[in-house]
């Protein structure tokens, strides 16, 4: 959609006043319900569960239809780590410029990374007890590594909530979550050679035979999973937005209460918008 | 050359402020050492244990006992600052904020490798554990103690002056130092000959996250008392 | 189809939370919208969120 100008202008076609939602967001919601659908139709009916013959048995081993969930496990992973890479970027932004925009953007990609992280735990978990017998694998690395980036992000989470400037709440958050990046090569090399001196024997992604039918559900997996994030996060953005515009407007509200002025005009003459019949 | 001088000049003096505020509270003396002491205690009664499990636990009872006392002891320092404008005259005082840092963190040190010391003896009489490589032991013991204090610092001036701090701090340092856990145990696990580990090149690891979280620390500390 | 009920577990408690989360957004964007008025709204929109 196109930028708007600066002064308050006629909304633009199709931004419904009172929702966060626009032409936009419903086109790229339905979107992602019919990928929902398609890819569950792929996922369940036409891909073949993992079924692998023993060479010298010839006994049947594999996931069998387990392999069904890591259409959505692996995606999931993925998108985790697109949002907080972004939230470590916004949070970035937040030092350097300093704008809300950053703040705002860093503050949505934290919240729905951790939704999709904490989704990536509990597939994984469910995954895992049919395939490795075992409902957590304290030897598995990615699932130790995603833990702690869980863990370090509910404690982003947990530091947004809590009162104080909200500036300084802002900083610090984004102090937060670079440090959790940073610190993510070092929890995951620690994990790996823990789990290297183990002797334990698990079948992993990399066993799996993906090709024709299965890769291309895994990358639907992916674009519909993507156009989900992409949903939630443009919605979650907005709500962040509107609270901040929230808060604004009821502290100038209170100030202009005082003034016995109307707080749009509170509001003009704070940002110096010259306004009609306010002579500053 | 004359900045890095000036740097670690102000970060002793701050240092030292620290430790001497302690040497006369003594509270990590009265109340974190026993707090620490007691943690091995209840894991011996909670354990159930003979000597044996014990020893093979001990490690990791360890520095367990170690990240939950350090908590309390970082707490502690960042409260130093709130108390009765303390932190404004530091802010003003032209101290650099990476020498405040730096300073800060070295009194943590201090305290932690205090802490360490006795939680050893604790091991040897409480949990009949023997000293294979002192050596090790030291090394790796200093090395983590680094590591902690560096985050500990850090996240303990990102908690304060909000409502929560009490309470916030763990959630948001413990996870940060999940390899630090891991490491400093294999480490100990060779050291003390528990297991058949490479404690060395887990004190290599534990090398990197100490100079990791130190540099960010210091970089970073400016930006979180500026307010 | 083996394994069912870890499948329809697995995938339900995703579609299930997104979907939860989703409406969740979507209702407290409602309450917001409510709360500021179309002024304050446009003008802070102007700053450059973006309308995908």
């Amino acid at each position: 959609m196109a930028e708007e100008p600066m002064s308050p202008a006629p909304l633009p076609e199709g931004t419904a006043r009172d929702t966060t939602g626009s032409r936009g967001s419903r086109l790229l919601g339905v979107l992602t319900l019919v990928g929902l659908v398609v890819l569950g139709v792929l996922a369940f009916v036409l891909t073949d569960p993992d079924v692998r013959i023993h060479p010298s048995t010839g006994a049947e081993f594999g996931q069998f239809d387990a392999v069904r969930m890591l259409y959505v496990h692996v995606p999931l992973a993925v998108m985790t780590y697109l949002a907080y890479g972004l939230c470590a970027v916004a949070s970035l932004g937040v030092l350097i410029r300093r704008t809300p925009w950053w703040d705002v953007m860093a503050h949505a990609a934290a919240e729905v990374g951790t939704v999709f992280c904490g989704l990536v735990l509990v597939t994984g978990s469910i995954w895992g007890r049919p395939v490795w017998n075992t409902w957590w694998e304290w030897g598995d690395v990615r699932l130790m590594t995603t833990l702690v980036l869980f863990l370090m992000f509910a404690g982003y989470l947990a530091l947004r909530r809590t009162t104080g400037d909200p500036r300084t709440v802002s900083r610090r958050a984004a102090v937060v979550a670079l440090v959790a990046v940073l610190d993510l090569p070092l929890v995951n090399r620690s994990v790996e050679w823990w789990e290297n001196r183990t002797l334990h024997q698990q079948s992993t992604l990399g066993d799996l035979k993906i090709e024709d039918l299965t890769l291309f559900t895994l990358m639907l997996g992916f674009l519909v999973l993507g156009m989900a994030m992409a949903w939630l996060l443009l919605h979650r953005f907005r709500v962040g937005w509107l609270e901040q515009a929230a808060l604004d407007h009821s502290v100038a509200a209170a100030i202009a209460e005082r003034r016995g002025e109307t707080p749009d005009n509170e509001l003009r003459r704070a940002v110096g918008d010259p306004s009609p019949g306010d002579p500053s | 050359m004359n900045t890095l001088r000036t740097v670690l000049r102000d970060a002793r003096l701050v240092a030292a402020r620290d430790l001497r505020i302690e040497a006369r509270s003594r509270v990590v003396i009265d109340q974190i050492l026993p707090f620490a002491v007691l943690v091995l205690v209840l894991f011996g009664f909670a354990l159930d244990a003979d000597h044996r499990t014990l020893r093979t636990f001990a490690p990791g009872l360890f520095w367990v006992t170690v990240l939950l006392s350090a908590l309390l002891a970082i707490q502690r320092s960042a409260s130093l600052d709130s108390a009765d404008g303390t932190g404004t005259a530091l802010r003003m005082s032209g101290l650099s904020p990476v020498a405040r840092y730096l300073g800060r963190a070295a009194a943590v040190l201090v305290q932690l490798l205090v802490l360490e010391v006795v939680l050893v003896g604790g091991l040897v009489v409480l949990y009949g554990v023997s000293v294979e490589e002192w050596f090790l032991l030291v090394v790796a013991g200093v090395v983590a103690g680094v590591a902690v204090a560096a985050a500990g610092t850090l996240y303990g001036a990102l908690a304060s002056g909000l409502g929560a701090r009490q309470t916030l701090l763990p959630i948001l340092v413990l996870p940060v130092l999940a390899p630090v856990l891991i490491g400093a145990t294999r480490a100990f696990d060779d050291a003390l000959g528990v297991a058949a580990v490479d404690g060395w090149a887990w004190t290599g690891l534990l090398a990197v996250a100490a100079l990791v979280l130190t540099v960010v620390g210091a970089s970073v500390h400016g930006v979180l008392v500026e307010d | 189809m083996t394994h069912v009920g870890y499948l329809i577990a697995g995938w339900g408690i995703t579609l299930g939370t997104l979907a939860i989360y989703a409406l969740r957004l979507v209702r407290r964007g409602r309450d917001l919208s409510a709360q500021v008025p179309d002024a304050h709204r446009r003008w802070l929109e102007d700053q450059g969120s973006d309308d995908a």
